[in-house]
């Protein structure tokens, strides 16, 4: 769990290891496919990794229990997504109730998505401009540098001028989307 | 305070990177110029999604990375989508919607079907929590129960040895609707998607909660129509059937009701004939305007001189009210063709008109017995 929160990625393979098969059954047995067996446990594993950055925190089930009920939870929701009503059987797992969390990764799916269209909308050099800024925290002297600016005031000015754009962007969207 | 200072200012602050003094100075003018502050805010809230943006999208590229890893590996499967493969894998994966689709001559984004009523499913998740907890109580309730019953049998053993075990019904994992046309052999019409669903048991339980073994006799995907029987010796035979079931299509604007289960409970529901034809003008349905759920698969749809007119089947997805149901005559037709199964040669219809011109209470009364819930697993 601590790994998943530093992005460690021997992590995330352990927990797929140890948890994919399950899943995939689950799903195969509920009308679903591999394919769709793999995008739900893709999904969850990032549920869990938003879950692991909360400080706040805790897990008080065994992980095993912890993903089976997210999985479980949105692979229903996507069955009554795609207006199928079929009865999940009985649970022979244990589960926990996870819909605060479902709850709150739609949210901030839909966050990602609209940041995600943002992004895209204020072209280059904007976009990696930003990027180096506020994602992978470069310095402003690094940043002019590999820009090209001759300066890092300048390369800040740009910066701030791309940053309202996006803000621009992104919220019209969220406005738009509350 | 110009804006690009105000951003810088507000970044050095979540940053920490302000010195006391200047942190101080920031928070007074916060505090005395609203404005400002909800521009800061805003701020701090747009710099908190970008990083939470940028979280994300590490963490999916790192994801991939593993799970192509493991797809190389063969830990994980994914069904090949080349050429013809892709076809067959497509069809596979999408066989149950298309046949249901097909079944009901839509393809489009339409029809959806209303078997299934499930327990514990809630669209509000604060309803969910409580339905669940009613669900353990329920479990418990029912494993206290057993044991009560274990008991009992138990002790009768013991004085009487007799007492005959009725067998244990598993849980049902769907719930729908049929109804009776032939009292006299126990034959219940209700869908063909409703009788796939059993894949172990099919039980029929009627209106008092008391629940009997069924089998399928008769099962056509293509109009969407099943015909089962219900096998169970514990079955009292009813009187004859109260409705009868009309040979003619139904008549733009008839009023109707229906009676079903999108619950526990029997339900009530009425309408009238919307529109002669089904979705696409399929012409093995018509369309009605009343209100149905889930679980309301089989209802019988009835107008007002207990002339049985259809039987519930789906409904449009994208807009309330649009509900089809299967024409009567389509129940004579399935009918001939169980004639010429073995076994069931005797099945015969036996309706009377006994319900015209009572008033709709009377009229549901006598219906009720004759309308079952379909569950199974």
């Amino acid at each position: 769990m601590e790994g998943l929160a530093r992005e460690d990625k021997d992590a995330i393979e352990r927990i797929y290891r140890d948890n994919y098969n399950m899943i995939q059954s689950m799903v195969l047995n509920n009308s679903g496919s591999t394919d769709d067996a793999a995008d739900i446990f893709q999904e969850t594993m990032i549920v869990l990794f938003e879950k692991s950055k909360s400080p706040d925190f805790e897990l008080n089930c065994h992980l095993k229990t912890y993903i089976y009920s997210v999985s479980r939870r949105l692979w229903l929701k996507k069955l009554q997504q795609m207006q199928r009503f079929t009865r999940q059987p009985e649970d022979l797992e244990q589960t926990v109730p996870v819909e605060e969390e479902i709850e709150m990764h739609e949210k901030r799916q839909s966050d990602f998505s609209m940041m995600e269209t943002a992004m895209s909308k204020i072209g280059e050099p904007c976009k990696s401009l930003l990027e180096a800024y506020y994602i992978q925290k470069k310095q402003m002297q690094q940043i002019a540098a590999d820009f090209g600016y001759t300066n890092a005031d300048n390369a800040k000015t740009q910066k701030y001028k791309c940053l309202v754009r996006l803000k621009k962007l992104f919220f019209a969207q969220y406005k738009n989307g509350q | 305070m110009e804006d690009t200072l105000l951003i810088d200012a507000a970044e050095r602050y979540v940053k920490g990177e302000m010195t006391p003094e200047e942190r101080t100075y920031f928070e007074e003018i916060r505090k005395n110029n609203p404005e400002l502050d909800q521009s800061v805010v805003e701020h701090i809230f747009f710099l908190n999604q970008l990083e939470k943006f940028g979280d994300t999208r590490n963490f999916k590229h790192n994801l991939n990375e593993v799970v192509s890893k493991l797809t190389d590996e063969g830990f994980i499967s994914k069904a090949p989508l080349k050429g013809k493969a892709r076809l067959v894998y497509m069809w596979n994966r999408s066989k149950r919607t298309i046949a249901v689709a097909a079944s009901i001559a839509g393809i489009v984004s339409l029809v959806s079907i209303l078997v299934f009523s499930t327990y514990n499913k809630s669209k509000e998740p604060n309803t969910q929590l409580l339905v669940q907890k009613v669900n353990e109580t329920y479990a418990k309730q029912q494993q206290i129960e057993h044991k009560i019953d274990k008991l009992d049998a138990e002790s009768k053993k013991k004085t009487e040895p007799v007492a005959p075990e009725k067998p244990k019904f598993e849980d049902a994992r769907f719930r729908a609707t049929g109804f009776l046309i032939d009292n006299v052999n126990n034959f219940i019409v209700t869908n063909a998607h409703v009788v796939k669903e059993a894949k172990h048991q099919l039980i029929v339980e009627n209106s008092k909660g008391e629940q009997f073994l069924a089998e399928a006799a008769y099962v056509n995907s293509a109009n969407d129509l099943a015909i089962i029987k219900i096998v169970d010796k514990e079955f009292k035979k009813l009187n004859p059937i109260p409705y009868t079931i009309r040979k003619t299509n139904a008549k733009l604007g008839e009023q109707i009701f229906m009676l079903g289960f999108p619950k526990q409970e029997i339900v009530y529901g009425e309408g009238y004939i919307s529109a002669k034809n089904g979705f696409d003008m399929d012409t093995i349905y018509c369309q009605l305007s009343v209100s149905a759920n889930e679980g309301n698969s089989g209802s019988p749809v009835i107008n007002k001189n207990g002339e049985l007119l259809g039987i519930i089947t789906s409904r449009e997805t994208n807009t309330e009210g649009v509900v089809f149901a299967i024409k009567s005559p389509n129940i004579y037709n399935a009918v001939e063709e169980v004639k010429k199964m073995k076994n069931y040669e005797a099945i015969k219809i036996t309706a009377a008109p006994a319900l015209k011109g009572a008033d709709r209470v009377t009229q549901i009364e006598k219906v009720q017995d004759y309308v079952f819930m379909i569950k199974g697993n």
